[in-house]
């Protein structure tokens, strides 16, 4: 199958069973004093229920962009998307999805806990409910125990698992995920890797995660978007076929270096566009 | 925290000290080398040292003078007289508190509005910084006589006095202090589907509370500037300001000195105030203690 085969196809996917995220024909040009940035140009993606969606791209290839217009942080300037079947504005005023940035973008004035329950009191929940659903996704990243502390008090990958967890509090099926352990060394990187694979097998939510490491994106995903600047594209969109329990083991496997080599040869193709 | 540094502390405060009498000589030399040459007296130098230390109206009084003045007048006499500084005092920071209390929250209103409508900060912001380019003792007169002639007089006047002069910095620091969030915060706030109004007072208002105190600091010693100033016109009645105006009507230095070095204490305890009631919040902030 060529990459232009792939692309195709995708395109050719009907609005399928369940399609939390579908995307057609979508562009955003930035006006700029330097003249237009095409930050997203023609884009057709479809993200089912329970996938986990990595978008893959160097620098400047739109990939937060089409996080953030799923998020509604960013207006479409053509095209169509709908979330759940409605605009992003619509799903974003439901609380359908949760954002985690690439910072931990806590507040600092707030607790581990007080960060956790930060969307819960906007949403207006009482303060049981508040507390209790903080401590459940506090479980979940492991942070138990940490409830009182400050974010300072924390290391950089424990700040991080908070704003998953503060994240997760309000129980949304979609989580949106921005480089999230982009600022982590190695080592604690795959151990969040671990964790976010295991989470997303219990709880079946639907995943999406920009990344610009190569290994992250084929060990996590079921699916892998790679992308290309200037115009910020999709050139290619690989399915995986991984387990949901597996381990850290299976980047040593030929079926993962395969991938790996695709996604990086998808990197290189876009690469060589303008250079 | 003081530990190490007593010592350099107490050295330069000694140095001061010093400065202050070796100037005190200077300044008073030659009114009583005049006085001694009018009484054909003779006379020695450390006589001479000795008199300008001890004049009944000097140039500069000395340290001890000045001292022994302040006792008298704070401790030596009941404070509900009319000489008692403590009682003067208490005239001066009354009017500072109630200007500062209406300065802060004019200050505090004046940057909500600023921050969140665009027509406000275009319309208020010129206004607000003109006000502060007019001298306060060309406007302090003004305020006196106006409310006076409404019928406004004694404490509000003076307290007008304050905020109009401590509502600024506390506009300039919360304008900034409320615009700190970081774009990732109030991105994560968008994502919540917060109101305008949580995201203020979820995160807006928390970020600006160290530019708040730092602002307060500089509010409620300029604010006892202005309640001085807004004594001077109303006829040396009451006040440290009275106290300074009398003190230089009838040449008493003596006098001056106390209620200036008064003044300034009370600013410093005030500041010290502030600055105790801050780390009090941000410890509950979760600041680094």
């Amino acid at each position: 199958m060529t990459l232009k085969e792939v692309v195709n196809n995708v395109a050719e996917m009907p609005a399928s069973k369940n399609a939390v995220v579908d995307i057609k024909n979508l562009s955003l040009t930035f006006q700029t004093a330097d003249g237009p940035v095409y930050a997203l140009s023609e884009v057709d993606l479809t993200i089912e229920e329970g996938d986990f969606v990595s978008f893959i791209g160097p620098s400047g290839c739109g990939k937060t962009t089409l996080l953030r217009v799923i998020a509604d942080l960013e207006r479409a300037t053509d095209g169509h998307i709908s979330i759940n079947g409605v605009s992003p504005e619509a799903a974003r005023e439901q609380r359908a999805y949760g954002y985690v940035f690439q910072a931990p973008a806590l507040l600092p004035w707030r607790s581990i806990e007080r960060n956790v329950t930060l969307p819960l009191e906007i949403m207006e929940l009482s303060k049981e409910e508040r507390v209790k659903r903080a401590q459940e996704a506090l479980k979940l990243v492991e942070l138990n125990g940490f409830e009182k502390k400050f974010p300072w008090q924390l290391s950089g990958g424990m700040q991080q698992r908070a704003s998953i967890a503060r994240a997760l509090s309000f129980d949304a099926d979609l989580l949106l995920m921005d480089e999230p352990f982009g600022a982590l060394d190695e080592i604690v990187r795959d151990h969040l890797n671990e964790q976010l694979l295991k989470l997303w097998a219990r709880t079946n939510k639907t995943v999406a995660f920009v990344t610009h490491s190569i290994p992250e994106a084929v060990y996590l995903s079921s699916k892998i978007v790679v992308m290309s600047p200037r115009p910020g594209r999709i050139i290619d969109v690989i399915e995986t076929n991984f387990p949901k329990d597996r381990t850290l083991d299976i980047r040593e496997t030929p079926e993962f270096l395969e991938i790996a080599h695709r996604v990086r040869e998808g990197l290189r193709a876009g690469h060589s566009n303008d250079e | 925290m003081m530990s190490g540094q007593t010592g350099p502390v107490c050295v330069v405060l000694l140095a001061l000290f010093v400065l202050w009498y070796v100037g005190a000589v200077f300044m008073n030399a030659p009114t009583q080398i005049d006085r001694y040459e009018r009484a054909d007296q003779a006379w020695t130098t450390g006589q001479l040292i000795e008199d300008t230390l001890a004049q009944d109206r000097p140039i500069l009084p000395a340290p001890h003078q000045v001292a022994v003045e302040m006792y008298k007048t704070i401790f030596a006499i009941k404070i509900t007289s009319k000489r008692s500084l403590v009682y003067h005092s208490w005239v001066t920071l009354s009017s500072t508190l109630l200007g500062f209390g209406i300065g802060t929250l004019l200050g505090v209103l004046l940057a909500v509005g600023i921050v969140h409508v665009m027509t406000l900060e275009k319309s208020l912001m010129p206004w607000v910084i003109s006000s502060q380019t007019i001298p306060i003792l060309a406007i302090a007169p003004m305020i006196i006589v106006v409310l006076g002639a409404i019928g406004i007089k004694g404490l509000v006047p003076k307290a007008v006095i304050s905020t109009y002069l401590c509502f600024f910095p506390v506009t300039i620091s919360m304008v900034k202090g409320l615009r700190s969030p970081q774009v990732i915060q109030l991105d994560l706030m968008r994502t919540y589907n917060a109101s305008k109004w949580q995201t203020f007072w979820q995160l807006r208002l928390p970020s600006a509370m160290p530019y708040l105190f730092a602002s307060l600091k500089v509010a409620i010693a300029i604010s006892l500037v202005g309640a001085i100033v807004g004594e001077l016109p109303t006829g040396a009645q009451a006040g440290l300001g009275a106290r300074l105006l009398a003190g230089s009507y009838y040449g008493q230095t003596i006098q001056i000195w106390s209620a200036l070095l008064t003044a300034a204490f009370v600013a410093a305890l005030l500041v010290v105030i502030v600055g105790w009631i801050e780390r009090r919040v941000l410890v509950r902030m979760g600041v680094k203690a």
